[in-house]
């Protein structure tokens, strides 16, 4: 009982760490804003403490940028201007998901071009392979080798 | 591809991203770059610490400056601010912008000691700063004489900062301003 009574306290204490980390809540005219302050928030990146997005983080810069995203949407700003917005005063840095184009070029490309590198050496190496083993195998031999690889099998045996 | 060159291939590739890791070693990823590098200051109209005037991006015009944005609650801001009153003892220009502060606890660390702004702006609450793009006190921006911001730098401001980075492009930009 007493053990059971233990891991109760030890379970609430492990989730009430969230609870506490929820410092602010906003109040929407719209439902619909609310979904898109979820959204946002959780696309922008805190950029303080930068593996964070503003959602999650507690960092006074984020609390200011949640505010401000709220006080965004009231105003209806689409996500289009609240987005170039942040980008205008943080750099693309604030965005989860860069736009595409200049130095985040390659972070959109890059998984794809190592996805067709890795292709490409998966292929190569198994066309070698197959090659590899018609030449090695015994019909690679001209007749005059064969000829040649047999008596030498026979003098071998001979020696023996 | 030569059987020879393809069993160096591991070799170069681990000597590449050697060199890749290597570098990132030495790089800081908190230090981002600003996004108003070569534009000018975001127009504003704030009042000054300390005096009922009202402060406006076109006080900063005239001379190359540094712009520094402190707060009495950040701790690194004490740091350099011995620093700062050497510089402007040398005769930089530093303005100062109070970043979401109290006033008066402003003004009591400025009494305390020492002021090296040529004025301070009361940004209290953090409205200049979200146009800067600023994430944390202190940080230092360097301004041409047209206010166009030339540089960042995100953290304290001391000797080797000032020699390695501020000071080669504050002497760039003022020999640029007096020449003509």
């Amino acid at each position: 009982m007493r053990l059971l009574r233990l891991l109760l306290v030890i379970t609430l204490a492990l989730v009430a760490g969230p609870a506490l980390a929820l410092i602010e809540t906003y109040e929407f005219s719209k439902p619909e804003l609310e979904a898109r302050y979820q959204q946002l928030s959780e696309e922008l990146r805190c950029p303080k403490c930068q593996n964070q997005n503003i959602a999650d983080s507690n960092a006074p810069i984020a609390q200011d940028l949640r505010r401000l995203l709220h006080q965004q949407l009231e105003q209806g700003a689409s996500d289009a201007e609240i987005r170039n917005y942040m980008v205008a005063r943080y750099g693309e840095f604030v965005r989860y998901r860069p736009r595409f184009g200049g130095a985040t070029a390659i972070l959109w490309l890059a998984p794809v071009l190592l996805l067709i590198a890795g292709i490409a050496v998966l292929l190569l190496t198994l066309r070698s392979r197959s090659t590899r083993t018609t030449v090695s195998g015994a019909a690679g031999l001209s007749a005059q080798e064969q000829e040649r690889l047999r008596s030498l099998l026979e003098r071998a045996e001979q020696d023996a | 591809m030569g059987p020879r060159l393809k069993l160096f291939l591991p070799l170069i590739l681990f000597a590449l991203l050697a060199i890749t890791l290597f570098r990132g070693l030495g790089l800081d990823p908190s230090e981002m770059p600003s996004a108003l590098i070569d534009r000018p200051l975001p127009p504003f109209s704030l009042p000054a610490l300390g005096q009922a005037v009202a402060l406006t991006e076109a006080d900063m015009v005239g001379q190359p400056a540094l712009l520094n944005v402190w707060a009495t609650w950040c701790v690194s801001c004490r740091v350099e601010h011995p620093y700062l009153k050497q510089l402007a003892e040398q005769g930089i220009p530093i303005f100062g912008i109070n970043y979401k502060d109290d006033d008066a606890a402003a003004q009591h660390w400025l009494d305390e000691l020492g002021n090296p702004y040529r004025f301070n702006i009361a940004d209290r609450e953090g409205t200049l700063g979200l146009d800067l793009g600023v994430y944390g006190a202190p940080e230092t921006y360097l301004l041409d004489a047209e206010g166009v911001v030339r540089y960042r730098h995100v953290g304290v401001v001391d000797e080797k900062v000032w020699r390695t980075i501020l000071e080669p492009l504050y002497q760039q930009l003022k020999t640029r301003s007096d020449a003509p």
